[in-house]
């Protein structure tokens, strides 16, 4: 029966909102909304903590120490500050573990993008995945036993040393492979059919249309895959902390043991630094620096993303 | 019965758009002698500064059966989803002049949506019935609107109004997705009346629907009308005449926006069209 | 007819010379990029290998129920486990609500300005942070601002920072797999927009918002570096009995027993490292059965 005119009789007062209703609609958009807020405040909080005790680490250490002395030497007299000697740790690594997974991450998002069969696609996509799964922790054992040990020992001899950059940067390699892969995957996957047809037309091999015609087509997407890696790469402190080393050391060898921004912060992190020394603030300061290249590094790529998705859809 | 023309010329662009001398309103645009159950008064609609409908002003009468046609982008669906404010899911959408549903402002201030849409329902294009059983579908309306009483007897009575008990009665408990698209339409109708709407708003109901659903949907509407109002949008012009009562025709202008060219009694607007280009629509020279 | 003289070799279609190198090239190429996709797995395989043949060993009931203790051979992963499972019941029961709350407020409800805009960035960069930056944060804030010190509870709610941002992102994925004419079906018939998300996009959201979680917590179980900030390299030899208590977890335990010389430590350590890869690969594989099972393609 459809309604009749006394069981629901039209009157402003049967259209006018409810105000229970109205207010319980009101009262859980408000709730949803603190949820949203807790990550703005996070963010905010990071910042505050970060540069409050970085602001008191500047009282007791000069911009130009921090910047332009090559010691770090935070313990033991002569105290010394400069910062360039765990950047350059931090660098370190980034190199050795880009030299190998670039090449090798760039080759399997080729194969993947260019060469699979779906149903291959479908198999090895999930396998890479788990590359970037597999807890630090359990990639820094590997870096320091199987790795050290069994197979870095034996080839150098003794020029290398028992925590040495190479070994951490090869299990670091391995972990981001899938962020090179994936992403450049993605990337290559969106240049339009039409770009590799026109070359096969032209004879080209599959070969010259992926690196000639895809690879570049997909460039921007393709950078950003590696400023995502070496931000993570930047920001791994496990790997680097167990096989690395805790000797800051301004080089870029391979075989000798250094101390990247993580590693030196997890071991402020593990000692008893009391507060408010210098020390406890030099956790802050280099946690800053840390963050601050992160970021940078984080926005270019979204930067760079952003970019190449709208250039093709 | 429509009049089939001797010989179908096409109308060009600058006939079409040059709109010759136009009748005034109130000579292509009838007035019900019944009270209205909804009437618009020089209703515009905007997306943003965009015009959709300009002055649009009729009267919809009570338990009937009203068309809108009209070809593509003439506004015929802005239209309908104004009416049960649909449209408010549009951020950039406005609207200025008056709608007014028995007598009283659709959009006044205070009016809530939510309560409009349980009054005034809504059956879309593509059927699109909930992934739920077919009993969970149409008990659905009166849980969240709270209407009390025996649940397995509403949705039985539902269920009979939309002619889709028979074919459902053993398998409640399947899911909605598992029936042919006629039937999830009838889904769809019954889950409408469930919260007992006065109006029924229909959107191209049958344009995703084979011929024969299409004719038990359009058997249900007639024997819907003697209950509730229906108003369906459709771009088939033989289905309105065969369904509806009342028919308004609209078209686009050049400045996109759509208008209200005439609107009447379905027998004589198909028959004895008042404006010229109602009857150029009609005869096939443009749509 | 004419008959076609011709000058030279026959035409055919088959490749010689320059072309056939490249095409040869290009085969090979296959083979040598394929290569190239398998390295990674390869190695992780190998690695793996010689660390169970280390650590299966160590594997037994003992090892699951004792204490650390400095004798190698009598340490145990009892209280790394359970500390493990308290922090992560945690973690769960305080990121989940916040993480899907986001998500809904975002994708249902919030107005479309700038300030959405800049939480969506916000999230984005929040998720790129390091762990050893919410290590500091939560050292900060939940370890000595509140003064919960390093309990179960401060390291709980460290990890569930962490886990928000990727947490937010996967529930926005799922909610944006519900259909547009779900929710129009719902609201035109006269149901409020919280009841349309409560009643039809959530549960129809929610194998993906699972899914999201799942690898979330498996993230969040493998973490260290955030939790020794906290204060979670420490010698536990009881059994947690309140979130406040100190706690470590099997992560940290690893670490403990990795950077020790001896030798029968190590083996510790690679018991341990079976334990937890059991533990995320089960759940990594628990997400991708339930992505599986709901796909709709």
């Amino acid at each position: 029966m459809a309604a009749t005119s006394a069981e629901y009789a039209v009157t402003y007062d049967a259209l006018r909102r409810r105000p229970f209703r109205h207010a319980g609609e009101l009262v859980i958009k408000a709730a949803l909304a603190g949820c949203a807020t807790v990550s703005l405040v996070t963010t905010a909080v990071i910042v505050f903590v970060l540069f409050r005790e970085t602001a008191s680490f500047f009282g007791d250490v000069s911009f130009q120490e921090f910047f332009l002395e090559t010691e770090w030497q935070p313990l033991f007299t002569p105290v010394s500050f400069g910062v360039w000697e765990l950047v350059a740790g931090t660098v370190n690594v980034v190199f050795w573990s880009l030299l190998f997974a670039l090449p090798v991450g760039l080759a399997a998002a080729i194969y993947l993008s260019e060469y699979a069969h779906p149903h291959t696609r479908r198999v090895l996509k999930p396998l890479l995945e788990a590359l970037a799964g597999v807890p630090t922790v359990v990639y820094a054992y590997f870096a320091l036993t199987v790795i050290t040990q069994t197979i870095l020992r034996p080839a150098f001899g003794p020029d290398l040393s028992f925590f040495n950059s190479l070994s951490a940067s090869l299990m670091m390699a391995v972990m981001i492979l899938p962020t090179i892969a994936s992403i450049s995957e993605d990337a290559m996957a969106n240049v339009p059919r039409d770009l590799r047809e026109a070359a096969y037309g032209l004879g080209s091999t599959r070969f010259e249309v992926a690196v000639r015609v895809v690879v570049p087509a997909a460039l921007s997407g393709i950078i950003a895959a590696v400023l995502l890696a070496i931000a993570r790469v930047v920001g791994e402190t496990m790997i680097v902390a167990i096989a690395a080393g805790s000797t800051p050391n301004l080089t870029l060898s391979p075989l000798q043991s250094i101390q990247t921004m993580t590693g030196f912060m997890l071991q402020v992190g593990l000692g008893d630094a009391a507060r408010g020394s210098v020390e406890y603030n030099s956790l802050f300061a280099v946690g800053a620096m840390l963050f601050m290249m992160t970021l940078a590094l984080n926005i270019g790529a979204q930067m760079l993303v952003s970019r190449f998705r709208e250039v093709y859809e | 019965m429509i009049r089939a023309p001797d010989r179908v010329t096409r109308v060009t662009i600058e006939e079409r758009l040059t709109t010759a001398e136009t009748l005034p309103a109130s000579e292509r645009i009838s007035r019900i002698s019944e009270p209205p159950i909804i009437e618009l008064d020089r209703f515009n609609a905007f997306y943003g500064d965009f015009r959709a409908l300009l002055d649009v002003s009729f009267q919809i009468p009570e338990r009937k059966i009203t068309a809108l046609i009209g070809p593509s982008g003439c506004g015929k669906t802005t239209l309908l989803r104004c009416m049960n404010r649909m449209n408010d899911l549009v951020r950039t959408f406005r609207h200025e002049g008056r709608m007014t549903y028995h007598g009283l402002d659709l959009y006044a201030r205070d009016v809530d949506p939510v309560e409009v849409r349980r009054r005034i329902g809504m059956v879309f294009q593509k059927p699109n019935p909930f992934p739920k059983s077919i009993f969970e579908n149409i008990a659905f309306g009166p849980r969240v609107n709270g209407i009390k009483g025996n649940m397995a007897e509403m949705v039985e009575q539902s269920l009979r109004q939309a002619a889709l008990w028979d074919d459902v009665k053993d398998k409640l408990n399947q899911s909605g997705l598992a029936l042919s698209g006629g039937q999830q339409q009838r889904l769809c109708i019954a889950r409408a009346l469930a919260v007992h709407p006065e109006i029924i708003l229909m959107d191209e109901p049958c344009s995703a629907l084979d011929p024969i659903a299409t004719l038990k949907i359009e058997d249900l509407m007639r024997e819907l009308a003697k209950d509730y109002t229906i108003i369906i949008v459709t771009h088939n012009m033989q289905q309105a005449a065969r369904v509806a009562d009342y028919t308004a025709f609209l078209m686009m202008r050049q400045d996109r926006a759509g208008e209200l060219v005439e609107f009447g009694d379905t027998d004589t607007l198909f028959t004895m069209p008042k404006d010229k280009r109602t009857e150029d629509y009609i005869t096939g020279r443009f749509g | 007819m004419a008959s076609y003289e011709t000058a030279g070799p026959q035409p055919t279609l088959r490749a010689t010379g320059a072309v056939a190198r490249r095409q040869a090239f290009s085969r090979v190429s296959r083979y040598v990029l394929l290569a190239a996709t398998l390295i990674g797995v390869g190695v992780l395989f190998y690695l793996g290998f010689e660390t169970v043949q280390k650590g299966a060993g160590r594997l037994s009931w003992g090892f699951l129920t004792s204490y650390p203790s400095r004798a190698a051979e009598r340490a145990g992963l009892r209280s790394s486990i359970l500390g493990s499972v308290w922090v992560l019941g945690v973690t769960v029961l305080s990121a989940i609500p916040i993480a899907v709350g986001t998500a809904v407020w975002i994708e249902e409800f919030a107005p479309r300005n700038r300030l959405l805009t800049l939480v969506k960035l916000n999230i984005a960069n929040l998720a790129g942070v390091p762990s050893i930056i919410y290590g500091i944060l939560g050292l900060a804030v939940f370890v000595r601002y509140l003064g919960l010190g390093p309990s179960i509870l401060a390291g709980g709610l460290t990890l569930a920072l962490m886990i928000l941002p990727m947490t937010i992102i996967a529930s926005q994925e799922a909610i944006r797999q519900v259909p547009p004419s779900i929710r129009d079906g719902s609201l035109a018939l006269g149901a409020t927009q919280w009841q349309t998300v409560w009643r039809h996009v959530l549960p129809g959201a929610m194998p993906g918002i699972m899914t999201g979680t799942i690898l979330a917590v498996s993230r969040a179980a493998g973490e260290t570096a955030a939790l020794i900030m906290i204060g979670a390299f420490t010698f536990i030899a009881f059994d947690n009995q309140s979130v406040f208590d100190d706690f470590t977890t099997v992560p940290v335990q690893i670490y403990n027993w990795t950077i020790r010389p001896q030798e029968a430590f190590r083996e510790n350590a690679a018991g341990a490292i079976i334990v937890l890869m059991v533990a995320v690969l089960s759940l990594n594989l628990a997400a991708a059965l339930i992505r599986e099972r709901f796909r709709q393609d």
